[in-house]
C-alpha cells in the first residue's frame, strides 16, 4: 500500500517535474513548425496553379504542368549549370587556398602576430554581401571605377564595361568567393592541425626529417580526413547557391545572367519580380528534392568515413 | 634553420594575404573622404587628388534616415539575437533529456530542418499569406533567423557533454525546480557557447538584407543593409524622396558618389571594431560549425 502509493506520488511527480520541460521547449518547437514545416508542406504548390483570388488550398491542381514549362526554358539548363559549376570550383579552390593559409598560419610562431594575420585574414567574412558590391561597384563602375580610370590606361587597354559584359563574370565572382571564405576555411584546417599529437613530429625530428618534410609527410595526410568531410560537405550543398554573391554583386544586371543566374536568384526573380508563382515554386522544388538527396548521399558517405562528423 | 626560414617566407605571403582582405575596406574609406568631383572626373582611387570629408556632412545634415535605419538595425539585432538564443537554449535543454517521451522524435525534427528546406516560394507565401507579416518590423526579425536548428543541436551537445549530468540532479534532489535548473545552473555553465551562438546570431541580424528585400517594400522598416542595397541598386533612389522631403534642394549638393561609400562604412564600423574583442568566439563557432557543415 505504502509502495504503492509512493510510486503513484513518485510518477505524478516526475510527470510534474517534466511538464515545465516541454513548456519551455514549445517556444523553439512552434517556431520550427512554422518555419520549416509548413513551407515543406507548402511544397506542394509547385503542382498548384495558384489563384489569390481562391486562395493558396483552394486553388487547382494542376500536376507536372509548372514543371514543364519549366524545364522548357533554356533557363533550366542555365542555371542548373551555373549553380554546379561555380559550386565545383568554389569547392576545389576553397580546399586549395585554405589548405595553403592553414599551413602558412602554422608556421608562424609569434602568438600576436597570429592573431593579426587570423584577424585580418577572417574580416570579409564579417561583412554582408552588400557591403562587398560596394567596393567591386568602387573597382568595376564604367565610368568612376578604379580599374577602367586608373589601371586599364595604365596596361593600354581600352575601358571595360564590367556590369554589361558575361564572360568576366565567373571570375569576379569566383574571386568573392574565395576572397570572402579564405579566412573561414583556413580556421577549420588550422584547428585540426593545431590537434595533431605532437608526438609524430618530435619522432620524425628523431629521425632527422626537415621541417618540410615533416609538413609533407605527417601534417598533410593528417589533414585528409578533415578536407574529405569538407568536401562531401560542400558537395552536399551543391545545388545551392549564395544568393547576396550572385544577385547583389553583379548588382542584378540582366545582361549578365547568362553566367550569373543561379537557382536561388531564378527563384527570387520569378516571384518577386516577374510575378510567376508556378515557375518559381517548381524552381523552388526542384533545388529542395535534388539538394535533399545530395545532403542525405553525402552524409551516409561521411558516416562511413567518420562518424563523428556526420550530422545524423 | 628551416624553421626560421619558414616563418619568414610564411609571413610575408601571409601578409600579403591580409592586406588583399583588408584592402578593399580601405578603398571604402577612401573614397568616402574623396571629394565628388574627382570621383566623377578620375574614379575612385586609393590616392585621390584632393580629399574632403563633405560626404560626412551631408549625412550629419539629414541624419534622420540613417538614424532610422541604424535603430532599426540594433533594434532587430538586439532583440532577434536575445530572443533567439533563449528559445534555441530551452529547446536545446529539453533535447538533452533522453527519457523524456518522444525525445528521439523532437531531436529528429530538429535535425531535420538543417537537411531539408521548403524554400522561398512557400516560406514568403506563408509568411505574407497567414501572418501579413509584410511591412511590419517582424519582418526583420521572424523569418529564418530567430531559431536555427543548427545552433540548437550546437547548443545541445554542450549542455550534455560540458556540464556534468549530477550537477542537475543535484539541484532537483535539493527541490530546485527545472526553470531554475536551467537558469541557475545550465546557462551560467554554458557562457561560452551562448556566447558563439549568440555572436554567430547577432552577426546574422546585423547583415540580414534578405527579410527586407522580401517582405519590405515599405522604407520604414529598412535597416542599413536595406538602405546600402537600394542605394546602390538604384542610385537615383536618392531623387525618390527617401531622404525626405529636403531631398530635391539637397540633390543639387549633394556628393552622391562619396555620400554612399559614407554609408556602407557606417554600417561596417562597428562590426569591425568589436569584432577583435569576440573572435576568440567566432573562431571557435566556425570550427564547431565547419566540419558539421
Amino acid at each position: 500500500m505504502m509502495l504503492n502509493s509512493s510510486k503513484a506520488n513518485k510518477s505524478s511527480k516526475s510527470l510534474m517535474r517534466r511538464f515545465p520541460i516541454y513548456l519551455m521547449m514549445a517556444p523553439g518547437l512552434i517556431y520550427l513548425l512554422f518555419n520549416n514545416y509548413i513551407p515543406i508542406a507548402g511544397l506542394a504548390i509547385a503542382f498548384k496553379d495558384i489563384d489569390f483570388r481562391k486562395g493558396i488550398l483552394k486553388s487547382d491542381w494542376i500536376g507536372y504542368k509548372n514543371f514543364e514549362y519549366l524545364f522548357k526554358t533554356k533557363d533550366a539548363l542555365i542555371i542548373t549549370r551555373n549553380t554546379l559549376l561555380y559550386n565545383a570550383a568554389f569547392i576545389l579552390l576553397g580546399i586549395v587556398f585554405g589548405v595553403i593559409t592553414a599551413l602558412l598560419l602554422n608556421e608562424v610562431s609569434s602568438k600576436r602576430l597570429l592573431k593579426f594575420f587570423q584577424t585580418t585574414i577572417l574580416s570579409p567574412q564579417l561583412v554582408s554581401w552588400i557591403v562587398v558590391s560596394y567596393f567591386v561597384y568602387a573597382l568595376l563602375s564604367i565610368d568612376k571605377g578604379m580599374i577602367n580610370n586608373r589601371i586599364l590606361p595604365l596596361l593600354g587597354i581600352k575601358e571595360i564595361s564590367w556590369y554589361t559584359e558575361p564572360k568576366y563574370w565567373p571570375f569576379i565572382i569566383t574571386i568573392m568567393q574565395i576572397w570572402k571564405t579564405i579566412g573561414f576555411n583556413s580556421i577549420i584546417y588550422l584547428a585540426t592541425i593545431v590537434g595533431i599529437s605532437s608526438d609524430y613530429y618530435e619522432a620524425a625530428t628523431l629521425d632527422g626529417a626537415t621541417r618540410n618534410q615533416q609538413i609533407i609527410h605527417i601534417t598533410l595526410p593528417l589533414l585528409v580526413p578533415t578536407i574529405i568531410t569538407l568536401f562531401l560537405i560542400h558537395v552536399g550543398r551543391i545545388f545551392y547557391a549564395d544568393f547576396g554573391l550572385f544577385f547583389q554583386v553583379p548588382m542584378n544586371s540582366g545582361a549578365l545572367f547568362s553566367t550569373t543566374n543561379v537557382i536561388d536568384t531564378y527563384v527570387y526573380r520569378a516571384l518577386l519580380q516577374i510575378g510567376d508563382i508556378g515557375m518559381s515554386a517548381a524552381a523552388g522544388f526542384y533545388q529542395s528534392i535534388v539538394g535533399f538527396i545530395l545532403i542525405i548521399i553525402s552524409n551516409l558517405i561521411i558516416r562511413k568515413f567518420n562518424k563523428e562528423n556526420a550530422l545524423f | 634553420m628551416q624553421k626560421k626560414i619558414n616563418t619568414l617566407v610564411a609571413c610575408a605571403i601571409l601578409a600579403v594575404v591580409s592586406i588583399s582582405c583588408i584592402i578593399p575596406f580601405i578603398l571604402l574609406l577612401i573614397g568616402s573622404f574623396t571629394d565628388n568631383n574627382v570621383i566623377i572626373n578620375e574614379g575612385y582611387s586609393f590616392f585621390p587628388s584632393k580629399w574632403s570629408a563633405a560626404a560626412y556632412e551631408y549625412l550629419g545634415k539629414d541624419l534622420g534616415t540613417m538614424i532610422n535605419a541604424y535603430l532599426v538595425t540594433i533594434f532587430t539585432t538586439a532583440f532577434g539575437t536575445l530572443l533567439g538564443l533563449i528559445i534555441s537554449a530551452m529547446l536545446a535543454y529539453g533535447l538533452v533529456h533522453n527519457n523524456l517521451k518522444g525525445s528521439r522524435t523532437l531531436n529528429f525534427l530538429v535535425l531535420f530542418t538543417i537537411l531539408f528546406n521548403g524554400g522561398l516560394v512557400p516560406t514568403y507565401l506563408m509568411y505574407t499569406q497567414l501572418f501579413h507579416i509584410k511591412n511590419t518590423i517582424w519582418a526583420q526579425i521572424f523569418p529564418s533567423l530567430l531559431v536555427n536548428g543548427f545552433y540548437v543541436m550546437l547548443l545541445r551537445s554542450y549542455f550534455r557533454t560540458n556540464i556534468p549530468q549530477e550537477l542537475y540532479e543535484a539541484a532537483r534532489i535539493d527541490g530546485a525546480s527545472e526553470g531554475c535548473v536551467f537558469f541557475r545552473i545550465c546557462l551560467p555553465l554554458s557562457l561560452p557557447i551562448l556566447a558563439t551562438v549568440g555572436l554567430m546570431q547577432g552577426l546574422a541580424y546585423w547583415n540580414s538584407w534578405l527579410n527586407g528585400l522580401y517582405y519590405l517594400t515599405d522604407t520604414k522598416y529598412y535597416n542599413i543593409q536595406n538602405v546600402l542595397n537600394r542605394l546602390l541598386l538604384d542610385i537615383r533612389y536618392l531623387q525618390s524622396g527617401f531622404f525626405g522631403d529636403m531631398a530635391s534642394e539637397l540633390l543639387a549638393t549633394m556628393p552622391t558618389d562619396s555620400v554612399i561609400m559614407a554609408i556602407a562604412v557606417i554600417g561596417v564600423i562597428p562590426i569591425l571594431f568589436i569584432y577583435p574583442f569576440f573572435q576568440k568566439y567566432y573562431v571557435k563557432g566556425i570550427t564547431l560549425g565547419g566540419v558539421k557543415g
